[in-house]
């Protein structure tokens, strides 16, 4: 199962990666008519924390035993068979909110607009690598 | 059951039901109900789900006794079923208050999915306007706000003095309650239903402070108990849910207990309690069904919380968020102007209480403070900042989190 490494210790807090995210999973793939021209406004789903000179990247771990599909409720959380990784299935999702209650890295995120659904890394799925990890400038994500 | 299969594709696995239904979502019935779902969307898996894994159903049909002895269960029947391992997971059933005039048609608890059917073809038989509902707790408010959307005028009755008294604080409640009067729901607290009354069907009722309202439809939500009925005239020892360990075991060998039913370890209480919640019946399901597979497994134990979104407000809450006492410490934070309510309850530098309205952003990250009982003493003061994360949290825990099997930083 290939998963994302994160290397604190070279992050150096651009936040390129949010922005490659918001952009591969918005409608248009471009980016001033994803930030300027798409409702609901997409979001990314990884988010850098930083403090002081502390920063990383963080998205969801695909874990072994995920708490999010414990908990959800329509089953929209399931783990695809091929990756390994934990998806989430826009059309089944109720918005209930649950996974975001049970996440342990707080990297559930609600998507607003028309009811609103779950939203978290899905290993950018369908491509070769993830464009997190492609576009960090630094390496501060490799997949493994 | 899909833990058992994990680990055992051979032994014989029989799911008994009373209700003639594979596997489904009963907190998704109040979504159906409004119309927001299909009614096929509620089924957990697939249909060839139980094929797949070789697992036998007897559907519909009720288990009506246990003998633990002979280690059997009969059914309704008379059929008799042998096991070497049995799994009690009946869930709660809904509280029936005897209250005059319960029988009427057009009176009905909501928790199954023949109770959905039932509400359902009633509203649209006698094309329900008014709808009383007994309970202002969460499936209460979530059938109110359902019948709402049907365009049903909805009169919530409820005993203490707010809604949502088990799951809020006053603040929090109050928030809820001035949204759903805003939307055109009526709230009377402190008051409930003495007499239902009506010819063949319900079409008044009257309140304990003498009021009588008119109506087409009540549903009482008052609450859910532990199903237990399957225990009686045996040994299996209950207090108000079936008593388990951490294996999920009850006090007779190679019999457990699991979800709604069940009473296990509270996390922030102590002693055991039934937390009838969706995750922690997952969880100790799996556990239950790797013990029962002989792969000894623990559960580590429940805490009370909730996630539910009413009247367009996202809202959770976790453990203790209403407490009396000068032992815990209480940090909050507010914004009147977008509904944004946080509260955080500490005991002894330990978060055992968390109500976040509007704004649940990172809302797991609290929870995993609460189960792994970590002190607080270094990151309260940042508790509920905007940039409060991983970050905030001790090198030593964020590491631990971060780096645990199968999670990799």
């Amino acid at each position: 199962m290939r998963r994302i490494y994160i290397k604190e210790d070279v992050c150096i807090g651009c936040r390129l990666c949010e922005v490659y995210c918001l952009v591969q999973h918005s409608k248009s793939k471009k980016i001033i008519k994803a930030y300027r021209g798409e409702y609901p406004k997409p979001i990314p789903r990884i988010l850098v924390e930083e403090k002081g000179h502390i920063s990383f990247a963080l998205q969801c771990r695909h874990c072994e035993d995920p708490p999010c599909v414990e908990a959800c409720i329509t089953g929209s959380m399931y783990r695809e068979p091929e990756t390994g990784a934990i998806l989430c299935n826009d059309r089944k999702c109720v918005g209930c909110w649950m996974c975001i209650m049970v996440c342990p890295f707080g990297v559930v995120m609600r998507r607003k607009g028309c009811g609103g659904v779950a939203s978290k890394c899905d290993l950018c799925y369908g491509e070769e690598t993830p464009v997190c990890v492609a576009n960090c400038p630094n390496e501060a994500l490799e997949l493994r | 059951m899909e833990t058992i299969r994990n680990h055992d594709c051979n032994s014989e696995v029989i799911i008994i039901s009373d209700e003639p239904y594979p596997a489904y979502s009963r907190p998704l019935l109040t979504y159906v109900l409004a119309g927001k779902v299909s009614g096929d969307s509620i089924f957990y898996r697939d249909k060839n789900f139980y094929d797949k894994n070789k697992v036998k159903t007897i559907l519909g049909i009720k288990a009506s006794s246990l003998n633990t002895k002979e280690k059997s269960i009969t059914l309704i029947d008379g059929e008799k079923i042998h096991f070497d391992k049995l799994l009690i997971s009946t869930g709660g059933k809904p509280i029936y208050p005897n209250i005059k005039g319960r029988e009427l048609n057009g009176v009905f608890t909501f928790t199954k999915l023949d109770d959905l059917k039932r509400i359902l073809s009633y509203i649209d038989r006698y094309k329900v306007k008014e709808a009383i509902v007994v309970g202002g707790g969460l499936i209460g408010l979530k059938t109110a706000e359902a019948l709402m959307a049907l365009k049903i005028k909805v009169f919530i009755v409820e005993l203490a003095d707010r809604i949502l008294s088990s799951t809020f604080d006053k603040k929090a409640s109050r928030i809820i309650e001035q949204n759903l009067r805003k939307i055109g729901c009526e709230v009377a607290t402190e008051n409930t239903v003495s007499e239902i009354e009506g010819k063949e069907r319900v079409s008044a009722v009257t309140l304990k402070d003498g009021r009588k309202l008119s109506c087409d439809m009540l549903v009482f939500a008052i609450g859910v108990t532990p199903n237990i009925e399957i225990i009686k005239n045996t040994d299996i020892k209950t207090n108000r849910g079936i008593l388990v360990d951490r294996h999920m075991q009850t006090n007779i060998p190679d019999i457990y207990a699991a979800g709604d039913v069940a009473e296990g370890p509270d996390l922030i209480l102590g002693g055991t309690r039934p937390i009838a919640i969706w995750p922690n019946a997952y969880r100790q399901g799996s556990v239950a069904g790797s013990n029962m597979a002989g792969i000894p497994r623990e559960y580590m134990g429940g805490i009370a919380m909730n996630s539910i979104e009413l009247c367009n407000i996202p809202t959770i809450s976790m453990g203790l968020t209403d407490p009396k006492g000068d032992e815990y410490e209480i940090i909050e934070y507010c914004n009147d102007e977008n509904l944004v309510y946080k509260k955080i309850v500490l005991k002894e530098n330990n978060i055992v209480g968390v109500i976040f309205i509007n704004n649940i952003d990172r809302a797991g990250i609290y929870r995993g403070l609460i189960v792994d009982r970590v002190d607080a003493s270094s990151f309260k003061d940042n508790i509920l900042k905007e940039d409060f994360g991983l970050l905030s949290l001790p090198k030593e825990y964020r590491k631990h989190l971060v780096s645990g099997p199968g999670v990799e930083v």
